[in-house]
């Protein structure tokens, strides 16, 4: 460790499990959400509140439970994912969807009721009523998808679990900074850390800016 | 025939009545004008009308086609409701330009792009807000965004439209523009209105009919000089006069 190209081998790494595991989740958590958020039917009220609680989960019980899953005696064991980057998006995932889920349902929630009635009386379907309310929700939605994405590339333990941190093979910067801190390697560590926090501002940002948004705004011009 | 019929109509939130209407029919092509207390049930009527309120009981004749409001398929509802258009008091613009909140309902109706940016066009051109398409709708002034709603609402030219108090928070300025929007598409177009308002020299102006709401209850409904020249019951000649507190 220490060598640049090490060091971005395992930023590429971070930056391909979390991206991946943030899209996947976002796939997940998000319909979820809206789902939650804008429709009433029997169970809602215990199925939202299952999703507040998983949003606190801690990574290190979603790692034990992934491992478990995935450990050649477990459910999933004849995959042979555990100590793979696969593994590690998968525990991100269970990660990032309530987190995904809980921040779009509030999302939604705050929006519904200031937007719903004005897209019915223009003659919105339930499905067109549904798109439009994530529409204006977006903000929040984007908040929680930024949240997502920090939480899931600054975990740790989850990723420790599954991923086993292989050199080479399933090093993300969390298990570096670890590993490099144990050594004696504090620069390296710091440094890894600042990358983080720069990751971090740079995807925060880009969110904040709206550039999302503005390409939108762009194409619908054109 | 009349355009709309109301029928055994009763409306209650958490066993407090709120609206109950025996009958009422509105005659294609004029402006109702609607008139109350605060409180006395003029908006519930408008949105029970616009399907956007459930009553427990009430059947509505809409255009030959009867249906009970208690229990509405939601494609019934949306096929009636695509034949009206609402405005609210506060006008609730969609984090996007002018164009994509006028567009709104179009793009629902699944019209094509040509004839959307064509009826949008002339919407914005109604209301004098044709230089502002582009703008995004939460820069506009309150009196400008509610003008946006009522294009939002014209550019679907419906057969009922109506408007819930629409210029109670508006300068003179923008509710003489309001009223002769109103106006011009009622005599163009000849659409059926119903205008909730406090105002009753604007109800005056505006309505060839005029109803009058009180607790719930349509206490009189006459033509527009008769309502207010000659009331019949005690209750609106203490309205008109301002007499009536509440």
């Amino acid at each position: 460790m220490g060598l640049p190209t090490e060091v971005l081998e395992v930023i590429w790494l971070s930056l391909q499990v979390t991206t991946t595991a943030v899209f996947i989740g976002a796939l997940i958590g998000i319909p979820a959400g809206a789902l939650l958020g804008l429709y009433s039917f029997p169970g809602r009220r215990l199925a939202v509140t299952i999703v507040y609680t998983l949003m606190g989960l801690p990574p290190v019980l979603i790692g034990v439970i992934v491992y478990l899953l995935l450990s050649k005696y477990g459910p999933l064991g004849s995959l042979e994912l555990l100590f793979t980057p696969e593994a590690m998006v998968i525990a991100q995932v269970v990660l990032v969807s309530p987190i995904l889920a809980g921040l779009t349902l509030s999302a939604v929630q705050a929006k519904e009721r200031t937007y719903s009635e004005t897209a019915k009386s223009l003659g919105a379907t339930p499905s067109q009523l549904v798109w439009t309310i994530v529409k204006e929700s977006r903000k929040g939605i984007w908040a929680g998808v930024a949240a997502a994405y920090g939480r899931a590339i600054s975990e740790v333990g989850a990723v420790m679990l599954v991923g086993g941190n292989i050199e080479h093979h399933t090093r993300v910067m969390t298990t570096a900074i670890i590993l490099e801190t144990r050594m004696g390697h504090y620069e390296t560590g710091l440094y890894l850390g600042l990358v983080l926090l720069l990751i971090s501002f740079v995807f925060n940002s880009f969110l904040m800016m709206g550039v999302l948004e503005q390409i939108n705004a762009k194409r619908r011009k054109m | 025939m009349p355009q709309l019929h109301l029928k055994h109509l009763h409306v209650a939130i958490e066993k407090k009545s709120i609206l109950t209407i025996e009958q009422m029919s509105l005659a294609c092509g004029k402006i109702y004008g609607i008139v109350g207390p605060s409180g006395s049930g003029k908006s519930t009527l408008l949105r029970v009308v616009n399907l956007l309120q459930k009553p427990l009981t009430g059947t509505m004749n809409y255009w030959g086609e009867e249906v009970d409001l208690a229990s509405l398929s939601h494609a019934k509802a949306l096929a009636i409701q695509r034949q009206m258009a609402f405005v609210a008091q506060q006008p609730v613009m969609f984090h996007t330009s002018v164009f994509d909140n006028v567009a709104m309902g179009l793009r629902y109706r699944k019209l094509d792009r040509k004839t959307i940016r064509e009826r949008v066009s002339e919407a914005l051109q109604l209301v004098d807000l044709a230089d502002r398409i582009h703008q995004q709708a939460a820069t506009l002034s309150g009196g400008e965004a509610q003008r946006v709603a009522l294009a939002r609402a014209i550019v679907l030219n419906p057969r009922l439209l109506l408007l819930d108090e629409p210029t109670a928070s508006l300068d003179p300025a923008n509710v003489s523009i309001f009223e002769q929007v109103i106006k011009g598409i009622h005599q163009q177009r000849g659409t059926t209105i119903m205008i909730v308002t406090h105002n009753l020299p604007q109800a005056k102006r505006l309505a060839d009919h005029c109803l009058f709401v009180h607790k719930g209850r349509i206490v009189e409904s006459a033509d527009t000089s008769t309502f207010f020249d000659q009331p019949q019951s005690q209750e609106l000649a203490d309205f008109i006069s301002g007499r009536m507190i509440y």
